[in-house]
Parts: structure tokens; sequence; C-alpha cells
């Protein structure tokens, strides 16, 4: 099969390329055979879990149809089920923290990349990879008991003050002396605090890291025209990393959706629709599963699984996205200076 | 002095000029002006062979910089101390230091501008707000970390803490009573299974993606990618589902092991990519160029030029696993007992018997032992993390 | 300045004009600089005068300390960590190094422009002209902008080129047209001092030409410093030459300055005749 053509070279049809034998030894054909197989098992096992999620979905689907949606309530020994309600906190605690969570990673980022000393900046750089690696449950538990007793003085502000908004708004008294405090408690808006702490590290590395990669020449172009260290930031790295900052935060949201154990922690589960996220209850996809499962029977647990899918589906529709957004600015707007 | 420094009018200008040697003793036709500039300058006085000279501070702070600066803070707490909790209607020392930081802005851009034209009191409000932002940051992690040491320290001083179980330990049991073996050695156990699945296949799978390549290796590439960010409750969920409900297995060390592998397996499999792919190509084609086969290539040359990338991906898998509850809480059981087999009976782990723990409300002891645990994780997770960076710092993309 | 006579003295007798300094550039002096990587010296006790009206090259083989020295002479070398650095510069007689200097002040009156183009790719060809004025807080009204930009980009030679395509983003030039138009951007906030490091080696003859022609028209208006390794674009440009040189383990040094012909033409130490000859470096 080696020779194609009888024909002397000169005569060879030069549009058709000949065909070249790699000739791998045995060893590399069993190596890329081996490491194939450990990538495409790898690809099936993450795909199963997609797969099999939503396959456990179509039987709740077919039985409770759209109304899975629109329920509120979660009572699957009085046959009503529904998603709206965690579907709602979900965002809501979500929004939270990336209301909180993305100035907070944005400047950091911005201090590590641009202020700070530069012989600080590796040990900042592993203080945020320190910080991604704290367990979730250490977040929750810290605010829980630490953060919550601070954090509702904030809630009573934004009451009192916001509370012409509707989601600010809070069904008590907030102006009076003795303000009732659990009416602010285990609230989204705690819960969206925790979890801002666990998407900030997140966040802010992606950030960082596109910082960094800002060119040189044009930081130095920026500083020799006179400009102050901010200019230079604002004409050359945020648009440089305007990529990685939406990328960062979208990933951020992704893992905030998600987020279980703290907001488990938080939260006092309720299922209503609620749009005021100070108040005390709401819920979670994440928290509904991991309170739930323990109680559940076969159609609950399907039910359960059909929750866990819709995360699923939204979680990595997110970080897909997420990730294009990052990969463009690491390579198509890098210029080689 | 213009009228002397200043060249003339026409195109042709002459060039005014003049040198000094670092050194004296350079023989050339301009040495004999340099006694004359050197008196001239005024630099006779010092004797000729001259002094290092010493550096000149630069980034210099000036004395304004740091006045208006500490001024700034100190006048708008004063102000705000004044104000707070009797003319504000605010409560709450989250409201107080608000106030404090916007007085502080505010006075501090007040200050810069008397002085100062627009640019700069924005560089300096932009610089003011991102160091805070930082700080901030800082403060959250380092409480984080204090409060939780602080908490935990109760149960960790005691030794039984860490060589007894729980078993016939009642809730309000003194410290001296009772520990946590049986979640530490499940941790242990489950972490190392969940490791031992992972760490072939993730980086078998960054293998085949760095180095073998192909149009399927994009699709693997973009759903790892998104699989690191998986909510961890849904591999729980998963695992729960096709093991215990489809297969009939127990609730099972096994079991969370497995649930934490899927967690793992993404992670390593996506930092093993990152640290392949920055290994030069040339590397490469140098081995390939000696005669060697890929197999070989990968073997001698990529992987041992990645080691220490790799071993810190690993770690920071371990790190990221050993605190991972929510999947636990769902595959394995929990229990109070020391059961070192991980194929069945349930199992307990650090961040299962926190969780437990922290939440009886009833009971002293189990909550400080909850601390206890807890901190004991932190510690695990701040050591692994240590032994990353002393590996990331051998050498190898830091990045 | 206590200097000025002896100046006079070892330059030929010129006609002065008094008035020149004030519109037309200005007289950059280092003095005795000295710099430091970290402990490594990289410069040594280096002074040099550049004259207003005039073109000084900075020539030398690579690594000698002719791009640091060109950064030290508009407080870019401060940018570098670990950077340090002994002696003054005086900008028409004030230290740019004293505390009373702001540093963006002094960088905007001493421009740079850079070895690879580096337009800021987010930014039109027009913004890119007055990022300057952006950058520093500079208001200007609509009609003066497009004079500024127009006049801007005719100083530097490239106006006819972009005329038409102002709106177009900075990076979509060529390699050329984009130095050029970091030219335009360095003139737009009208230094008294334009620095040049190694401004034409990424670019082809033809943009080399242009960029030449371009720094010979500015010559009258602006005090130009240029690090250059072409010999023979030294010989074209400059008036006035400075031969740098570090040895073996030892920091960079002026080996040799004064005017461009005498350099070229009847070097008074060896070195320099052989560098100029192309006999090392």
């Amino acid at each position: 099969m080696t020779v194609l053509d009888e024909r002397p070279p000169a005569f060879q049809d030069v549009a058709e390329p000949r065909v070249i034998d790699p000739g791998l030894p045995t060893a590399d054909r069993t190596f890329r055979g081996v490491v194939r197989v450990i990538g495409l098992f790898v690809l099936l096992l993450t795909s199963a879990i997609g797969i099999f999620l939503g396959l456990q979905a179509v039987p709740t689907l077919q039985k409770y149809g759209l109304s899975f949606f629109t329920e509120t309530q979660w009572e699957p020994r009085s046959n009503t089920v529904g998603i709206a309600a965690v579907f709602v906190g979900t965002i809501e605690v979500a929004l939270v923290a990336l209301a909180v969570g993305f100035p907070l990673a944005l400047l950091t980022a911005l201090f590590i990349s641009e202020y700070a000393p530069p012989r600080l900046k590796s040990s900042l750089v592993s203080l945020v990879d320190l910080m991604a690696a704290v367990p979730s449950i250490i977040y929750g538990l810290w605010g829980f008991m630490v953060l919550q007793p601070h954090a509702i003085h904030l809630s009573r502000w934004l009451a009192t003050y916001l509370g012409w908004i509707p989601i600010f708004h809070v069904d008590t008294d907030a102006t009076s002396a003795s303000w009732q405090q659990s009416s602010f408690t285990a609230s989204a808006f705690i819960a969206g605090l925790a979890v801002s702490l666990m998407v900030i590290p997140l966040a802010c590395a992606v950030m960082r890291g596109v910082f960094a990669l800002a060119p040189l020449g044009e930081r130095e172009a920026a500083f020799a025209l006179g400009s102050t260290r901010w200019g230079m930031v604002r004409a050359v790295v945020l648009p440089f990393g305007r990529g990685g900052i939406i990328g960062g935060t979208m990933l951020a949201l992704g893992r905030a959706l998600g987020e279980t154990i703290a907001v488990l922690l938080i939260i006092s589960p309720t299922f209503d629709i609620k749009w005021n996220i100070l108040s005390v209850g709401t819920n979670t996809f994440s928290a509904l599963i991991a309170g739930r499962f323990g109680e559940a029977t076969a159609t609950q647990l399907s039910a359960l699984l059909t929750a866990g899918f819709i995360l699923f589906a939204m979680t990595i529709a997110i970080n897909t996205v997420a990730a294009i957004f990052v990969n463009r600015s690491r390579s198509g707007a890098a210029t080689e200076i | 002095m213009t009228d002397v420094m200043d060249t003339p009018t026409s195109g042709a200008a002459m060039p005014t000029l003049r040198v000094e040697y670092a050194a004296g003793e350079r023989a050339s036709g301009a040495a004999e002006i340099v006694p004359q500039l050197r008196s001239e300058l005024g630099l006779d006085d010092q004797d000729a062979p001259l002094e290092t000279p010493r550096a000149r501070p630069l980034h210099q702070r000036s004395l304004d910089d740091n006045a208006s600066l500490i001024g700034s803070a100190v006048g708008s707490l004063a102000l705000v101390w004044l104000l707070y909790e009797r003319v504000l209607p605010l409560s709450g020392t989250i409201g107080f230091v608000v106030c404090w930081f916007v007085a502080f802005l505010v006075i501090y851009s007040a200050v810069t501008s008397m002085v100062y034209p627009r640019p700069m009191v924005v560089d300096r409000i932009a610089q003011a707000v991102v160091t805070s932002g930082a700080a901030i940051v800082g403060f959250a992690l380092a409480w984080t970390i204090i409060w939780i040491f602080l908490q935990g320290l109760p149960a960790l001083i005691h030794l039984n803490f860490y060589t007894e179980d729980m078993a016939g330990v009642g809730l309000n049991d003194p410290l001296t009573k009772g520990g946590i073996k049986h979640a530490i050695v499940g941790t242990a156990i489950q972490v190392g299974i969940a490791t031992a699945i992972a760490l072939p296949l993730g980086v078998g799978t960054a293998v085949y993606m760095t180095e073998v390549g192909g149009r399927l290796s994009r699709t693997v590439r973009t759903v790892v990618e998104a699989m690191t960010a998986l909510p961890d409750i849904l591999a729980g969920l998963f695992v729960y589902a096709l093991l215990i409900i489809t297969l009939g297995w127990q609730r099972s060390g096994v079991a969370a092991a497995l649930a934490l592998a899927v967690t793992m397996m993404p992670i390593i499999a996506r930092s093993a990519e990152v640290v392949l792919r920055v290994v030069p190509g040339g590397l490469r084609e140098a081995s390939l160029a000696l005669g060697a086969s890929q197999w070989q290539t990968v073997r001698r040359v990529v992987l041992p030029t990645a080691k220490a990338g790799l071993a810190t991906s690993l770690i920071l898998g371990i790190a990221r696993i050993a605190g991972e509850t929510a999947p636990l809480l769902i595959v394995s059981g929990a229990s109070s007992f020391f059961n070192a087999n991980p194929a069945n009976e349930p199992m307990n782990s650090l961040p299962l018997f926190i969780y437990d723990a922290v939440r009886r409300p009833d009971g002293l002891t189990i909550q400080a032992r909850g601390y206890g645990a807890a901190t004991l994780l932190l510690i695990m997770v701040l050591v692994l993390f240590v032994v990353t960076r002393f590996l990331a710092r051998d050498k190898g993309p830091s990045r | 300045m206590a200097i000025s006579p002896s100046l006079e003295s070892i330059t030929e007798p010129t006609p002065l004009d008094a008035a020149a300094g004030a519109s037309h550039g200005a007289t950059l002096e280092a003095d005795s600089i000295t710099a430091w990587f970290g402990s490594n010296r990289v410069l040594d006790r280096v002074s040099l005068t550049m004259p207003s009206r005039t073109v000084t090259a900075l020539i030398g083989p690579s690594g000698c300390g002719k791009s640091t020295f060109l950064r030290i002479l508009n407080r870019m070398h401060e940018q570098v960590p670990a950077a340090k650095l002994a002696g003054e510069v005086r900008l028409n007689g004030d230290d740019i190094y004293s505390p009373g200097h702001r540093i963006t002040d002094t960088r905007r009156r001493i421009g740079m422009v850079f070895q690879k183009p580096n337009p800021f790719p987010t930014m039109s060809i027009a913004e890119n002209v007055t990022a300057g004025l952006k950058l520093t807080g500079t208001r200007i009204s609509r009609g003066d902008r497009d004079d500024l930009v127009e006049r801007s980009l005719r100083r530097a030679g490239i106006w006819d080129e972009v005329k038409d395509r102002l709106d177009a983003l900075g990076g979509a030039l060529s390699g050329g047209q984009q130095q050029r138009l970091c030219i335009a951007r360095s003139l737009a906030v009208d230094p008294d001092v334009l620095l040049m490091d190694e401004p034409c080696s990424a670019l082809d003859p033809t943009s080399t030409r242009r960029v030449e022609q371009t720094i010979e028209e500015l010559r009258d208006d602006v005090t130009i410093v240029i690090v250059t390794h072409n010999m023979q674009q030294a010989f074209r440009v400059s008036q006035q030459c400075a031969f740098f040189l570090a040895e073996q383990g030892t920091p960079g040094v002026i080996i040799e300055s004064g005017r461009t012909e005498d350099i070229f033409g009847s070097p008074t130490d060896p070195r320099t005749e052989d560098y100029v000859n192309g006999r090392f470096g």
C-alpha cells in the first residue's frame, strides 16, 4: 500500500498528496489507544450524569407536565411538586452573591495585578487560591454564626430606606427600636453573602489571570503619555480583560447556583415565590435536594432528580458560555507585543 | 541660561555636549575638558575617583500623600463617630464601617482636589477603592480562618479527640471523652479511593487532549471544562440514583468515594491539561527526532517535565474534595462508630461529621466537636496548600 | 546653569537664539546617572546633554544600557520592580526626579515611542491620537480635537494614509503606520522631548525611511533622543551621537560622544572606531 503510483515522481499528480503511513510502533498504538479510551470514558461518564438525570426527569415531567415549572409547593405526599419557588430562590441567592462578589472580586483582581507591591504578588495569588480551597462548609458556618448577626443590621438599613423597592421590603417595622431581628435572619440575602465568599476567589482568579496578560507595551505606552495608574487601568487593562471579567463572573454565577451546604446551613426553607430577599426564608435547588432526599420515596426521588437535571442544565449552559468568553479573551485579543 | 544652552536657529545645529567619564583614567581627546567641567559643576570638593553613587529613592510617597490619606481617614472616622447612632438612624458594625468609608472617600477626594488636577483625584480615589475592596476580601478570609480556629481550639487540645470515636458518647459528654477518629479515617479512606480513581483517569484524559488530540478531544475538553463547575450535589445525586437506587448498593464509603471521584476527575483533567500544554513543543520534537516513540516521549520527557505542575494539580484536587460535604450527605450515611471498611456499613467523614454536629441545637460539647473537626479539616487543607506552594516553587509553570 | 560657559567652550561658537528654548523643545541633561536592577549595576555615572533642536542618537552594542538610559529620561525606569537610580535628569534645569515633580507631568512633557508599535487596540485611530489627552484628563473641544488629530497625524507624516479611516481601529494599520500613529499619539500631548527606543527595528526599509523623514521634520519643534542599532540610521538622522559600551562584567558607560560626523568620521577612542565601522557589536 505504500506505493500508490507507479509513475516517476515528476508525473505524479501534484494536487493529490501522497499518503504517508505513520508506521507507529506497537507501543505507540497501544498508548494512543489506551489514552483515547480513557478520554472517551471520561467523556461518557460526564455525559452520563447529564443523560441519566435527563432520563430520570422524563417520567416526572410526563406526570406533572407544565405544572412542574409553575407549582411552588413541594408536597410529594399530596402529589403537588413544582420548582417555581426554588427556581426563584436559587436565582435570588446567586444574584445576591454576584452583586456582592463581582465588585469585590474585580477590585481584588485589580489590586493583585496592578496595585500590590510586586514582591507580595505571588503570595496574594496563593492566598486567593487558598480562599478557593477553604471547604464551603466552613464559609457556611462562618456565615451563619458570625456574618448573620452583623448582616441583619445591613438588612434592616436596606429595609428601612429602600423598603419601597419591592425586593427590599420586609413585613415588619424595621424602624422601631426593638426591631424584630428574627424577621431578617435566614434570608436569601444572608445566604447570598455567604455564597459570595465562595465565588469571589473563583472569579478573582480568572480575572487576575486575564489582567496579567494585558500587553506590557500598551501599559507602558499609557504611562509614557503621562497617564496615572488608574488611567492606564481604564485604557488598557480593563478593555483587554473584558472577556475575562465576563467569563469569570459567569463562572462565579454557575458556582453560586449550585452551592449547597452553605445555603443549607443558613436558610430556613420555605416554598413560596418570595421577591423580598431580606426577609426570613427561601430555598434553592441544591438545598431542596440535600434537604429532601433522605425521606424520598421512588416518585419523590424522581422529582428531586428532575430538579437536579434543571440545575444541571442551567449551570452547564452558563459555564459553557463562560468558558467561551474566557478562552476568547485569552487568545484572540492578545496582541503580540 | 537658555541663551547659552540653546543651539542655533539654523537647521545645521551644532550640538552642545558634555562628556564625563566614569573613571578619570580613560585617556581620550575629550579627557582634558573633564577637570574644567568638574570645576564648573562644583564637583571638585569631592576627590577624583568618585565614590559609588548612592541610589536615590524612587516611588517616594511625599509627606502630602501620607498626610492627606491618614488625615482623611481620621477625620472621617471622627465625623462618623460623632454622627453615627445619634444623627444617622443606623445600627450595627457593618453600617458604621460603610459610613466611615464613604465619608473617607468624600474627604479624601476633597483634600486631593485642592492641590491636584482631576486625573490625580480619580487615580487616588480608584486606588483607595481598589485597595479597600481587596482589604475587605482579605479581612473576610482572615476573619473566617481565625474564627474557626478559636472555635475549634477547645476540642483540638484533647488527645482523645484524635484517638477515639463517638460510639456511646452522648451529646453533652465532656470533651475529654470521645473523638473523631472515625471521621478522620473515613475522610482519609474516601479521599484515597477517590484519588486512586480520579488521578489516572484525569491525567490520562489530559494526555489524550494534549498529546493525541483530534476532533473528539475538543469535545472532551469542552465537556470536561463544563464539568469542573458541576454543582457538587449533582455528583452525589448521580451516584446515589445510579448505584444505590438502581443497582441496590448500600450507602458506604465506596459510594462516597465514587461521588468524590466524579467531582475530582474533571478538576484534575483540566488543571493537568493546562500544565501539559505549557511543556514546550520543542522538547517533544527533540525527543521524537532522537527516534523515541510517542509513548516514550510522553513517559520520559513530557510527564517528568510537568511533574511539579501535576503534583500541584493533584493536591489542589485533593484539597477541593476533602471538604466536599454535599455529595456525602446523600451517598454516605453518617455513623458514630469506627469503620475502616469502605465496602459496607456507613462510614463517617469530617465534612459530614461537622455538618451533623453543628446542627444539633442541644448539646454544648457536640458543637464544640463540630468546630474542632472543621478546624482540623481547615488545617489539612492549609497543609496541603503549603505543600503545593513548595512544589510550585520548585519549578514548573506557576499558572 | 553653572556649566553653560564650558559647554560653549567645547562646541564651536554658534549664533544663539535666546527665544528658541521656550517654544522649540527643551534641553535635557543627564547628570552622573547610575542605574541598578536589584544589585546589578547597569549604568555607571553617565552624563549627557541633549540640547534642543538636535537629534541625539544613542548607539552601542546590545546590553550596554542605552534603553535603560532612555527609560530613565522619562521615569519609565521606575516601572521595573527593583530598579534603582542615582544622579539627576534635568529638563530645562529642573531635576525631574525631585519630589516636587509629578511623574505624570514629567512623562507628558517627555514623550516616548517604543521599539514595537503599541497602539491601543480597542481605540480607533483618532482616539489613539487623543489618548494622551484623555489619560491626563485634559479637556478639549470637539473642533479642537479634530484639528489636533489632523495636526498630530500630519506631523507624524501619516495623515494622508489614514485621513479617510480615522474611526478604524488602530490595530488594523500596518506595522510602519502603527509606529507613526504612536509617534502622532506622543506628539498630541505636545511634548518638549521625544524619546525613541529603536523605533524602526520592527519595520521594513520603506517604513523606516518614512519614520526617519518624520524625525527630520520634527527636529525643529521637539528635542529627539533616539536609540538605534542601525549605524546608517544614526548617521542619517542625528546631529549628536553618544556611544555606549558595557565591557565584560562592568556597567555601561559612554565611551565617546560628540557631533555625529566626528563620531563617525574621526572617533577618538579606538573602540568607537571599531564599533561604527562594524568591527564588533
